[in-house]
């Protein structure tokens, strides 16, 4: 895999916002065709990198290279060019709620392409199937369930046939079930489709049915980027003994354990110290 | 104190900024390949916010043209001058409530729909999701609003400045015997070119102030916020744009009438 160029390139990155800093340094390669899973706990910069990925928000320092292009070299109109090459799964599928799913399909080739309306159909028809969401076609995402959004919000991302998909939290406020449904699409997709995939979740069970490879976030920081079996590795090891502070904290976050470094860095938070309530505890 | 300076700057440079993007998108989007699908959302969008306003416009609009007249009528009778309801009612129609009444109207109206449904369109993420699919939501979104509003401002400038004249023919006919065709003739005497196209101008200018605050206070509606900041966006609308509407109307006035701006 390390012969070939990475598609996604991140170099160094840092982002603050006023005083606080989100990300901190964060070097990461993506290379074609392969799943990457950006994992981490609430407030640990995984959304932001992703924001920082597709251009949405711009990085304090640092250099992010994406399909070959950096990201800070481009004006509006040469990152809308470099949009239509890439698809994003939002966390609520982000329909357009005044358009029906058959339309909110259509939308990116009717206003890129010049394709002719009955392609734009015939598209339409293929993506949807692709998502299994044809009977859904003529409703307003208002009549369709949660699981639907994401998936007619995926049909749409694909619809301009991207080489890369993002996907920000593919699983989150679904049922069980449906999110192992999601899980096995966003497989099928990279893998039928050859489209590489770059999903921020912090659910473990997603993550590990879907991974190639995961990178850890924690406070900002790369802590891991691995085979997804290093990571099981970690999960499945007996104890903890002869673990470093950040395998540790790794290994409480894949297992969900409530005790670990994780909660004993919170423990120790300086919120109490800011407070200056620190010694009555 | 400080603080409301700065968001007032905020808020002017925020408006300029947009109306910039605004006039600078719509010469570009409605010719050109894509134009025709362009001005289909304009035509929808002018359906949307002008059709439901025409009915409570005709009411307010007749109703202050008929107030007006009864209450002017003592006054004027004393110099013996009743039949000059009419040439108040057209001054008054015409130049200055009929262009600002239709704007309060719609910018409790179509404002507040728009600032609420944008500022939604910013919580369910649709704005982020435009912009990565390549779509620039001033283009998708406020063109076709601002174009939409300020094309149904002068028409409905045109239905209340009739309206009102009607109100004031109702009183002047029925109630203080002044005969259909006289009245007909008064208010024609009155209405002066001049006073219809300013009263046009205003209409549109309205159209735009209201269309361009409303679509800046929904898109600037922090996702996080929630329902809390779209309520705010709306309401924030409402109040911003009359006080628009009525010092503007004040600028407008002082130039055409004390400054002869519009006279060649």
């Amino acid at each position: 895999m390390s012969e070939q160029e990475p598609i996604i390139k991140v170099e160094r990155l840092i982002k603050r916002f006023g005083e606080q800093t989100v990300l901190n340094g964060i070097d990461l390669e993506v290379y074609p065709g392969e799943t990457m899973v950006i994992m981490g706990g609430s407030g640990c910069g995984k959304s932001t990198l992703l924001r920082i990925m597709i251009g949405s928000i711009k990085p304090t320092a640092g250099k992010v290279m994406v399909l070959g292009e950096n990201l800070a070299e481009l004006n509006e109109r040469l990152l809308d060019e470099l949009r239509k090459r890439i698809g994003i799964l939002f966390q609520s599928g982000a329909l357009f709620n005044s358009m029906t799913v058959g339309e909110n399909v259509a939308l990116p080739l009717r206003e890129h392409t010049k394709l002719h309306p009955d392609v734009i159909d015939l598209q339409v028809t293929i993506k949807l199937n692709q998502v299994s969401l044809l009977q859904a076609r003529d409703k307003m995402p208002a009549q369709i369930s949660g699981g639907m959004k994401k998936r007619a919000g995926l049909a749409r991302a694909l619809a301009m046939d991207p080489q890369i998909l993002f996907y920000d939290e593919p699983s989150a406020g679904l049922d069980p079930v449906t999110s192992s449904q999601i899980d096995e699409l966003i497989i099928k997709l990279s893998k039928g489709l050859g489209v590489t995939s770059v999903v921020v979740t912090h659910e473990m069970d997603s993550a590990f049915r879907i991974a190639d490879r995961i990178c850890m976030l924690n406070r900002g920081k790369v802590l891991k980027v691995g085979k997804r079996e290093e990571f099981e590795a970690l999960r499945d090891a007996e104890n903890g003994q002869g673990f470093s502070e950040d395998e540790l904290l790794m290994r409480q976050f894949l297992r969900g354990d409530a005790e670990g470094p994780i909660s004993s860095e919170e423990d120790k938070g300086g919120f109490f110290q800011e407070l200056g309530i620190f010694s009555l505890r | 104190m400080g603080r409301g300076l700065i968001d007032a700057a905020v808020f002017v440079g925020g408006m300029s900024i947009l109306l910039g993007q605004t006039l600078s998108w719509s010469l570009r989007s409605l010719v050109g390949r894509k134009g025709k699908s362009a001005r289909a959302r304009v035509f929808k969008q002018m359906v949307r916010v002008g059709v439901r306003s025409i009915p409570i416009v005709l009411l307010i609009q007749f109703s202050i043209g008929f107030i007006l007249a009864l209450q002017m009528a003592p006054e004027l009778d004393r110099w013996g001058q009743v039949e000059q309801v009419a040439s108040i009612n057209a001054v008054a129609g015409f130049r200055e409530l009929g262009p600002l009444m239709a704007g309060i109207v719609l910018a409790g109206f179509a404002g507040a729909s728009i600032a609420a449904e944008l500022g939604t369109m910013v919580t369910t993420e649709e704005i982020e999701a435009l912009q990565v699919e390549a779509i620039n939501p001033v283009r998708f979104l406020v063109v076709p609003r601002v174009l939409a509003t300020v094309i149904m401002m002068v028409c409905l400038t045109v239905l209340a400045d009739l309206t009102m004249v009607f109100g004031g023919f109702v009183t002047g006919v029925l109630q203080l015997g002044i005969s259909p065709a006289r009245y007909y003739h008064l208010t024609l005497e009155t209405l002066t070119n001049k006073g219809f196209l300013t009263g046009l101008i205003k209409g549109g200018l309205f159209g735009l102030l209201i269309s361009l605050i409303a679509c800046y206070q929904g898109l600037s509606v922090r996702p996080a916020e929630g329902s809390e900041g779209v309520g705010r966006a709306t309401t924030v609308t409402v109040v911003r744009s009359i006080v628009a509407l009525v010092v503007t109307d004040g600028i407008l006035t002082a130039l055409f009438y004390a400054y002869g701006f519009f006279d060649k």
